[in-house]
């Protein structure tokens, strides 16, 4: 990534005219709160979930939340360094599920010591998708919907021709680990999901790099004429979406402890519903990592509140985007600026 | 005095197209440059060479003496010149300090400090005298504070040369005299710069020298002092142009464009004014007078919060462009980029947008009309296009405000209303476009010319001055500018 030396306190220039008044940076510190405009849904939805079942509130039950969404979390970070730096990816969804089924077809359960190969191999894998979906649109200058939208069924299509359409349960004991681990009494798939978050936010906060992903996205023509390296940073970020995306698809294989045909399947509406309502602008240049974990949280807690009232599935959808759409408008009103 | 820039016998082909045909320029240390020549003459191309965004087939470019740094070499491009581009480089979405500073934050490590970026961007603002928050969002200032962040930034370089290309297009008059005061204190402090306009009043204003560039070769260099009007232009056009002659008519009885008691807040107050048929009347004013306020209330592009308006003698729906239209207006917005045209849809479909109800029955379109009236619209107005079919983004700004007329004009309109016609547009056009109007004038339209230029101004049979939201002043034809000047700034002698 650019890594441009920082020239020095610019030398002497001439002083034009007289000197302006100086203001503090009030718009900043403003600024800052408009990522946490879903935290009021949040301690809602708490509130709520308080009443709706006395269970809701536990250590045990929160934990699940968290757990339950981690995977998809990771989904949701990819797309919103994406989104920021003012592309797309709706194949994320299906390397979900792709990445570890091909990993699983070349290294059986039976591998033994070639196991431990097995998350390398499906990173690398994500990582090869987003390359390609990065060649496409910056080599060929496509559209990244219309790319991400083709690839998103390819990929699919290649992981149910590949299994048959059929569901693998025979795993290497590698690819389980994960998602069904306990660090320090926490699911190791919460740690996952927290450490790299972190990461995400100091990374697009406190990085060069990261910062070119907001002039990317603002403005590609500037960002240029400022040094920055466009396509490379770009690609670099295709990359580590697709490497995010099966990472996810581990955490959710552990977790399930299978493979279906499915797995991922629908992801992409709740990854974009998440980052939306987080703040994340759809075109680019706006938001933040820490505004998609919120959106991720949202989410995580309306299912869980619907699994606890036990509304029947059939409804789920409908109360589901129903609440979305009421989050949004929580969002756009606690936020103040018309939404893009 | 040593030469600090120069560009020696400069090729840079695009594809088929040459954009630059062994031109060159050469500028003298600490002073002020003009780069004139119509579009399409060959000035971007040399402003990307010369910020080493593109490199030139052949040629070579040298500073002070010095062969120019390898393309790839930023840094070293962005310490020897600075450029104002006329497409905004300002991320929206970022705050003024981090735009001042990107790519290139202050780091420990390679964690960017974000309070010695705020510092360091508050003491570039102050070093510049730019009264701009450091910390607020870029894309909440005003063009002209945009702009000044901009230079600001491209100083802070530390380069000594500094190219401004066509930084006024936007501004308004006071703005644009601030500019001028920032653009002489910098050269009393030895900064060189070139500076490219449409306008040549501001060229005899502010620079000491100019180069003319014709059809990607260069043509003249001479000390502005030396040059006068009349030549300067036909160094530009190729051709000696007489000076244009506003036509002398006489206007109709009735009223084409009339309102009553318009009020719109924080833009106008309680205005009236009425154009016969027949008849041109400018309307000019300050960027906060309200002018273009007024003019797309008038339209239908806004709506007053109180008053009437009659198109024709009819009374229109406030705040209803169809309604206008049918009334029989035709208009120019302010914007043609964005209020325009649409950049997809070939110059035939733009043109005709608003007769489409003429050129067949029920809802359908025969391509056929369609294409005969864009073919004589072409001719009238003297687009130079491929063809009726060229998409109108493919066209310069000049050919595109034509298309944009030509929609205006192509439903015979008794009210016309232009709002700033001639913005980014080239000598050559200019003269079409106010030829255009005067000769819709001529067959009877009643027009009302909205305008921060003087020179589109002369061509009216009266001017109605706004200053802060109210017409103070109608002028019949015969002003100097002095005189149109102080009203428009509330100056009354």
């Amino acid at each position: 990534m650019s890594t441009a030396t920082p020239s020095a306190t610019p030398s002497p220039p001439p002083a034009a005219a007289p000197a302006g008044r100086l203001r503090a940076g009030a718009g900043l510190r403003l600024g800052r709160f408009r990522d946490l405009t879903l935290v009021p849904v949040i301690v809602v939805l708490l509130v709520v979930g308080a009443f709706v079942d006395p269970v809701f509130l536990t250590v045990g039950n929160l934990t699940n939340v968290l757990q339950q969404q981690s995977a998809l979390a990771l989904v949701v970070l990819a797309e919103a360094m994406i989104l920021i730096a003012g592309k797309f990816d709706l194949s994320l969804e299906s390397t979900v599920g792709m990445a570890p089924a091909i990993t699983v077809l070349v290294i059986p359960a039976t591998a033994g010591g070639s196991g431990l190969l097995a998350i390398p191999l499906c990173l690398l894998i994500g990582a090869a998708i987003g390359a390609f979906n990065g060649f496409l649109i910056l080599k060929f200058q496509l559209s990244a919907f219309v790319v991400t939208l083709a690839m998103m069924i390819v990929v699919h299509g290649l992981h149910l021709g590949l299994t048959g359409g059929k569901s693998l349960f025979e795993l290497p004991e590698s690819i389980m680990y994960l998602g069904g681990a306990t660090w320090l009494g926490v699911p190791a798939s919460i740690w996952i999901a927290a450490v790299l978050f972190a990461a995400g936010i100091v990374g697009l906060r406190y990085f060069r790099a990261g910062r070119a992903l907001y002039a990317i996205g603002g403005n590609p023509d500037a960002a240029r004429a400022a040094g920055i390296r466009v396509d490379r940073v770009l690609w670099t970020v295709f990359v580590i979406g697709g490497a995010l995306a099966a990472l996810a698809g581990v955490l959710e294989t552990g977790r399930l402890g299978g493979i279906s045909a499915n797995q991922g399947v629908g992801w992409i509406f709740m990854v974009f519903a998440a980052s939306v309502i987080g703040g994340v602008s759809m075109d680019g240049g706006k938001g933040t990592v820490l505004g998609a974990l919120t959106g991720v949280l949202v989410i995580g807690l309306v299912e869980n509140v619907l699994t606890l009232k036990g509304v029947p599935g059939e409804w789920k959808q409908l109360v589901y985007g129903g609440i979305i759409l009421v989050a949004l408008m929580i969002s756009r009103v606690a936020g103040g600026k018309a939404q893009d | 005095m040593s030469v600090h820039v120069e560009a020696r016998n400069v090729v840079k082909r695009f594809g088929p197209t040459v954009a630059l045909n062994g031109a060159g320029i050469s500028i003298a240390e600490g002073e002020t440059h003009a780069l004139l020549g119509r579009n399409g003459a060959g000035k971007s191309t040399l402003v990307s060479i010369l910020t080493g965004l593109q490199a030139q087939d052949e040629g070579e470019v040298l500073f002070s003496g010095e062969a120019a740094p390898a393309l790839a070499d930023r840094d070293a491009w962005r310490r020897r010149v600075a450029c104002v581009y006329q497409k905004s480089t300002i991320i929206p979405t970022l705050t003024v300090a981090e735009n001042l500073f990107l790519n290139r934050q202050r780091t420990s490590g390679r964690l960017i400090r974000w309070g010695a970026v705020r510092r360091e961007a508050r003491e570039v603002l102050e070093r510049y005298g730019v009264d701009v928050d450091a910390g607020a969002l870029a894309g909440d200032l005003g063009v002209e504070q945009r702009q000044l962040v901009e230079i600001a930034r491209a100083l802070s370089f530390g380069a000594r040369f500094i190219i401004l290309d066509e930084p006024t297009a936007q501004l308004d008059g006071p703005a644009i005299e601030r500019l001028f005061e920032r653009m002489r204190a910098l050269r009393e402090q030895g900064v060189t710069m070139m500076y490219i306009s449409h306008h040549l009043d501001e060229v005899y204003e502010i620079c000491q020298s100019v180069t003319v560039f014709r059809d990607a070769r260069h043509v003249l260099t001479r000390p502005v002092a030396e040059l006068p009007h009349d030549e300067l232009v036909a160094a530009m056009t190729g051709e000696a142009t007489a000076a244009y002659e506003p036509r002398s008519r006489t206007a109709g009885d009735s009223v084409a464009i009339s309102a009553a008691g318009l009020s719109l807040r924080d833009r106008y107050q309680d205005v009236a004014l009425d154009v016969r048929a027949g008849e041109l009347v400018g309307l000019a004013g300050s960027g906060s007078s309200g002018k273009v306020g007024l003019a797309e209330t008038l339209v239908g592009l806004r709506r007053a919060d109180s008053g009437t308006i009659r198109i024709n003698g009819v009374a229109v729906r406030p705040g209803d462009v169809p309604s206008a239209l049918r009334a029989g207006l035709g208009f120019v917005p302010q914007d043609r980029h964005r209020e325009g045209f649409v950049p997809l849809l070939s110059i035939a479909e733009n043109a005709t947008l608003p007769i489409a109800h003429k050129l067949g029955r029920f809802g359908t379109v025969f391509p056929s009309r369609r294409r005969a009236r864009a073919v004589r619209m072409i001719e009238d107005l003297d687009i130079k296009t491929e063809g009726p079919e060229q998409p109108v983004g493919d066209l310069s700004g000049g050919n595109a405000q034509k298309v944009v007329l030509a929609r205006a004009l192509s439903d015979s309109p008794a009210a016309l209303v232009v709002i700033n016609p001639t913005a980014g547009v080239d000598v050559k056009a200019k003269q079409s476009l106010l030829g255009a109007v005067e000769d819709a004038v001529g067959r009877g339209a009643g027009a009302l010319l909205v305008s921060d230029e003087l020179d589109d101004l002369r061509i009216c049979d009266r001017v109605l001055v706004m200053f802060h939201g109210r017409v103070v002043r109608d002028v019949p034809r015969g002003w100097s500018d002095q005189q149109l000047v102080a009203v428009m700034e509330g100056m009354e002698e």
